[in-house]
């Protein structure tokens, strides 16, 4: 399971650097977005894909046999910041289309004369 | 321009009071189940832009007339208190307090200082998004 | 009041959700922003001499007990990095009220710089892995939001790079926690450094050591990973200019310190020099910028990349000189920054550019913020008497007591690039002949000057009465020394 995981990970950055490499803005975000999902993921299976029971102590659970809950917790987090990121992003980039008139990263460069 | 919308706005005036029921019920339901004020924040605010989608953002300011930025203010105050009164009893931070009650119709229940943490959080979630998409919806 | 390590984190939290209520009234801004951040100031003064006396605080947030639960700790390292942020946003804040407009103290300004120092506070007092990255992005959001505030289009331009960089550090940040816990299950650092060493497998450790000091690196502007802030940082106007030259990549410098010190001490040889070249690296690339440019924001942005490279230096030499000076010349660093922007921001104002080539004799009309300046340059670049003196003194002292001697001859070659670069500055815009100023109300000035002169003569203060801040420096050295101190102070019960 971790390696069919680990590939879909693997598969998740790689899209998301091939997004981020290429010049439309929106591409860009999408980008951001399939690289925080890979990240955690990572985050999933780094703590272990073991366990069957959830991490509650209740009747029927076995201590033994429980689901590791500090990655889930970890992910809950990490998936609340990068959605504030995102939109945040793209907000950002809506506002420099209006402003700047373009969504091409080529043309945002910051040059002393391209002010 | 003016499209044919009457199936989304037909739809969504049974559908969004679902959502919210939706809602409140995860928000609740966050206590021992999976859910609590973030889910429900999001679902709520998912109802409110549905009615924006349907109808169009001045339509949706008029019967919903919140300041979404006081919204996320109050959230966090309300937030924060829960967990600073913590500080009185000189406890650790964010420590919580619960016990059992007995209260009319729903019988024995555990009432938890953590409910009005995640209110807060429920405020702070639907305050930002809604802020956000106001950001971009409003200058067509 | 077991949570009063708390309280500097809490104070700008609160007085920031306040401030969202009254968006539109200025005087209200202004008064509960300098209250805030002048009781948090209050507060930080209880917690060093609390710490002073009574030695490390930990709290664990919910009283889940260390290492399950998150731990705040503050030992004399981060209470006097604590007190340094919070006395520089209280001046910028004071700096703000004539510079930064009145449209944007109007769009949430000081709610903004108040969620930054929550964030920059709390990364500086978190005692867990996972929640220091939880607050770097406290700081990150306010910083997006800061850069960009007042939507001018250099800034969106600018902003969009830096949040890209930041947004894929940042996923770098959750990866190598990541892998992290997964090879020690546990991401409390006081756990950490117990586990750490018992681990056999040094290879992967030193994998993740250095995938840390990459993601640090992005915010603390090492070589290569600074290509991000020279631009970053001359979009936004001098007070915002001042908090993040000042306080941002000095979070990432602090992060580098405490776990290069605390836990990643496996496999030094490899980390440590690594750490130590780049480090050299880092001071040569920024002076490079700094004499290469004729803008007087880019020389002291910078400058700033040089002394993230002097301070790291010192910290890779792992002895108590190179520590110690680390944590001098960071403070200092943070505190001369701020008056160094101020100060250049006063010239920008009055010749109305920031290029140096059309400055010129404003030691005719200005002569007292000439001196100031001059007293400001001497003790960027470490003439004693003033503050960059003893950390910089003790830094080079730390390279020839450890395997980096050629660091230490690097470290004071450079220091003279660092004096040309400030006293070009001061060639170009206070010698010559005066040239068209833009007529500047007297109020004004005053109010600009008041805060950057202050901040002055705290860094002399600093540097003169070193031996008085001494005997904290090193209390604060010795717990980073001596990992086992903050171990049991953490793991007590």
């Amino acid at each position: 399971m971790e390696i069919i995981m680990s590939v879909v990970i693997g598969f998740l950055f790689m899209a998301a650097v091939y997004l981020m490499l290429s010049k439309s803005l929106i591409r860009i975000i999408i980008g951001t977005g399939l690289l925080s999902h890979g990240a955690h993921l990572l985050i999933l299976t780094m703590g272990g894909l073991g366990g069957t029971a959830p991490p509650v102590v209740a009747d029927g659970v076995s201590i033994s046999d429980y689901v590791d809950p500090l990655p889930q917790a970890l992910i809950l987090t990490a998936i609340v910041i990068s959605f504030a990121v995102t939109s945040f992003f793209l907000v950002l980039a809506y506002r420099s289309y209006q402003e700047l008139g373009t969504d091409n990263v080529n043309l945002m460069r910051g040059t002393e004369d391209n002010d | 321009m003016r499209t044919n919308d009457v199936m989304l706005q037909t739809a969504t005036k049974v559908v969004t009071f679902i959502i919210l029921m939706f809602a409140v019920h995860i928000f609740f339901a966050g206590h021992y189940t999976p859910g609590g004020g973030f889910v429900g924040g999001l679902l709520t605010a998912s109802a409110i832009v549905l009615l924006m989608l349907a109808y169009d953002i001045e339509t949706v300011k008029k019967i919903i007339p919140f300041n979404y930025v006081m919204m996320t203010a109050t959230g966090l105050l309300l937030a924060l208190g829960t967990a600073s009164a913590s500080i009185f009893f000189n406890v650790p931070f964010f420590t919580h307090a619960y016990d059992y009650f007995d209260l009319p119709l729903w019988g024995k229940t555990s009432l938890h200082s953590a409910a009005l943490f995640d209110l807060g959080v429920y405020l702070v979630v639907v305050g930002v998004t809604m802020t956000i998409i106001q950001t971009i919806g409003e200058d067509e | 009041m077991i949570n009063l390590l708390l309280f500097p984190v809490l104070i700008p939290l609160l007085f920031a959700a306040i401030l969202l209520f009254f968006p539109k009234n200025i005087r209200m801004q202004r008064t509960f922003a300098a209250i805030g951040a002048g009781l948090a100031l209050v507060a930080v003064l209880f917690l060093i001499a609390k710490v002073k006396t009574d030695g490390i605080q930990a709290v664990t947030l919910g009283s889940w007990d260390a290492p399950f639960g998150i731990t705040m700790v503050s030992d004399l390292f981060s209470a006097l990095l604590v007190l340094s942020a919070t006395i520089i946003t209280l001046f910028i804040i004071f700096y703000s009220f004539p510079t930064i407009g009145a449209e944007r103290e109007q769009s949430f300004y000081y709610p903004a710089v108040l969620f930054l120092l929550t964030g920059v506070n709390g990364a500086f007092t978190t005692g867990d892995i996972f929640n220091l990255f939880v607050f770097f992005e406290v700081l990150l959001m306010s910083s997006y939001m800061l850069i960009v505030h007042g939507g001018e289009k250099p800034q969106l331009r600018e902003t969009i790079k830096y949040l890209l960089v930041n947004v894929i550090s940042s996923a770098l940040f959750v990866s190598a926690v990541a892998f992290l816990y997964s090879v020690t299950g546990t991401l409390n650092m006081a756990d950490l450094a117990v586990k750490i060493p018992q681990i056999e497998a040094t290879g992967i450790l030193t994998v993740i050591a250095v995938m840390f000091l990459m993601v640090f690196g992005f915010k603390a502007a090492i070589f290569p990973l600074y290509f991000w802030l020279p631009g970053a940082y001359h979009a936004p106007p001098t007070p915002i200019l001042a908090l993040f030259g000042a306080l941002l990549t000095k979070v990432g410098v602090y992060a580098i310190m405490r776990t290069y010190t605390l836990f990643f001490t496996m496999n030094t040889d490899f980390t440590h020099e690594l750490l130590a070249i780049i480090a050299i690296l880092t001071i040569l690339a920024g002076c490079i910028g700094a004499l290469a440019y004729f803008d007087v924001k880019k020389i002291i942005i910078y400058n700033i990349i040089i002394a993230v490279g002097v301070i790291l230096f010192g910290v890779s030499q792992l002895n108590e000189a190179g520590v110690d000076g680390a944590i001098f010349y960071l403070i200092h660093d943070m505190l001369i920054k701020a008056a160094l922007f101020f100060l250049v921001g006063i010239v920008a104002v009055i010749f109305g550019t920031s290029n140096l080539r059309q400055m010129g004799g404003l030691m005719k009309t200005h002569p007292f913020l000439g001196w100031v300046y001059l007293i400001t340059a001497f003790g960027l670049a470490g003439i004693p008497p003033l503050s960059g003196f003893p950390g910089k003194l003790l830094i080079v002292q730390g390279g020839f007591e450890g395997p980096h001697f050629w660091g230490s001859i690097v470290v004071l070659a450079t220091s003279l690039l660092v004096l040309l670069s400030a006293i070009r500055i001061f060639i170009y815009a206070f010698w010559g002949e005066p040239v068209e100023t833009v007529p500047l109300k007297k109020s004004t000035y005053r109010q600009m000057l008041i805060p950057s002169v202050l901040l002055v003569a705290i860094t002399v203060f600093i540097g003169v009465g070193a031996e008085l801040f001494m005997p904290l420096i090193n209390g604060a050295g010795e717990v980073l020394l001596n990992p086992s101190i903050y171990i049991d102070a953490v793991l007590k019960e």
